[in-house]
């Protein structure tokens, strides 16, 4: 299992990650990410890889 | 022997192409040439964060050096690629060498469109981390400072330099510089955000002349106005790099021409990444080139999975995302709000920092949304986008979350 780790100092609420992966991002009402779901399998790690790429701010990384 | 893909461009199309294609299980060799010799980086902070001293040029790479390695990503920097050989499937460098490949992702991008106005010096233009790098270098012992073009960098450029204690003041042709884009309701708000902030326009009028040096600068205006600085920065858009692909035999018109699948004209074996490509959206069912940070980072996953699996390819239809951040406003824009017929604007009475507007089109339906200070309300509205909805829907939506948040207010208020 991989481990989504976010950095809610860095965040600054793009939200390209909860429209890339809306199961495992969410942004509350301030406008910080929420990640829903820290665990992920092979399935879903394309996916999260673009998430973690797609965040203009490099608030997002996969923990192995 | 494995096959090859060669990225010409090492900005965020390039990079993340690189990336993608490992992501999708690509097992080729994967080079990225780019003609900067620097390690690769981001551009968003060079109007922002950099600029205002708060991130260094290490703290705003596009991907670490283990992800390199790890990535197996040959990096070739400080190489300018001269030209293409479509029939020989190489591409040719400015110092004579030449790298084979089986598919080829130009990434170029675009270039700041030069100022027309000469003037000996301290006049910048803002694009790459050198451009940045002199205009910061410029800026420590300045006064003043006058911006030439009121767009995103522009604007983003008079917010920081603001923010650094110099005088500023901001010139733009139209009256109502994003009002083209956003409408003139909305654009109003954003001229008068410069106001607020002690910044001057002078919007409606042009630019005749910049004469002196630096330090010691006139702007002379349309209207007979002029204004002294002692940095000028002119950002009046970009322009992309295609010229070193004029006797490739690529379609180029205004970009890279390419199909829905990003794919050049005629050539199965050669994508466009980023503000260089102009590809067929098939929803618009016309070509498109968009130069923001978010298209490329989707184009780039979108050709790489057509680089892994060229038997299905996938056809590229984004809805446009774009980012700015000006003073203390995040602004955040989707969907396409220029051709809008309609717009309506939700402000929210408990908090007056945020609000967002939303587009309809000549039918009456909802087309585009841009929000300040308001990430959450522009999540719904890009989630929106994705379906088909008539203007009061996203307006019922927005509404809704206003009076939620005043009622959980209120709620932890008593």
């Amino acid at each position: 299992m991989s481990i989504i780790k976010a950095d809610m100092d860095l965040c600054q609420g793009y939200a390209n990650c909860v429209m890339e992966a809306p199961k495992f991002f969410d942004i509350d009402d301030e406008g910080v990410v929420v990640v829903l779901q820290q665990e992920f399998g092979e399935d879903d790690r394309v996916r999260i890889e673009a998430a973690v790429r797609s965040c203009p701010v490099t608030a997002l990384r996969i923990e192995e | 022997m494995s096959p090859s893909t060669v990225i010409v461009g090492g900005s965020v199309g390039g990079i993340r192409t690189a990336q993608a294609l490992r992501s999708n299980g690509y097992v080729g060799e994967v080079v990225v040439i780019d003609a900067e010799p620097h390690v690769p980086y981001d551009k968003p902070p060079l109007s922002k964060s950099f600029l205002d001293n708060s991130l260094e040029a290490d703290r705003i790479r596009l991907i670490s050096e283990p992800e390199v390695v790890e990535s197996r990503i040959d990096l070739r920097l400080g190489n300018k690629a001269a030209g293409v050989d479509l029939s020989n499937r190489m591409v040719v460098l400015e110092n004579g060498d030449v790298v084979p490949y089986d598919d080829l992702v130009l990434a170029t991008g675009v270039r700041a469109r030069p100022s027309p106005w000469e003037a000996s010096d301290g006049v910048h233009l803002l694009r790459t981390l050198d451009d940045a790098q002199r205009l910061k270098e410029d800026l420590a012992g300045a006064r003043s400072a006058v911006i030439v073009g009121a767009g995103f960098i522009g604007a983003e450029v008079a917010a920081t330099v603001k923010k650094l204690g110099l005088e500023v003041a901001v010139v733009d042709p139209l009256e109502i510089p994003i009002g083209q884009v956003l409408g003139a309701d909305v654009g109003s708000r954003f001229v008068g955000l410069h106001h607020a902030n002690g910044v001057a326009t002078h919007y409606g009028t042009g630019v005749d002349f910049i004469t002196g040096s630096r330090g010691d600068l006139v702007v002379g205006l349309s209207n007979g106005v002029e204004l002294t600085g002692d940095v000028v920065v002119v950002g009046i858009g970009a322009v992309p790099n295609v010229e070193w692909l004029a006797s490739s035999g690529l379609a180029l018109d205004n970009g890279l021409v390419c199909d829905e699948y990003c794919r050049a004209v005629g050539q199965p074996n050669v994508y466009g990444v980023g503000d260089i490509a102009r590809w067929f959206h098939p929803r618009k069912k016309q070509l498109v080139r968009v130069e923001h940070w978010t298209n490329a980072v989707e184009q780039a996953v979108c050709v790489a999975k057509n680089i892994v699996r060229p038997s299905e390819p996938t056809s590229y239809a984004p809805i446009p995302y774009v980012w700015s951040d000006q003073y203390d406003w995040k602004i955040q824009i989707a969907g396409e709000t220029a051709m809008a017929e309609d717009v309506v604007i939700i402000d929210d009475p408990a908090n007056k920092e945020r609000f967002a507007a939303v587009y309809g089109d000549s039918k009456g339906t909802y087309c585009g949304a841009a929000t300040v200070n308001w990430p959450r309300a522009m999540v719904q509205c890009r989630r929106m986008l994705e379906g088909e909805f008539d203007l009061s829907e996203p307006v019922g939506v927005l509404r809704q979350m206003v009076s939620s948040s005043s009622k959980l207010r209120s709620a932890s208020a008593d």
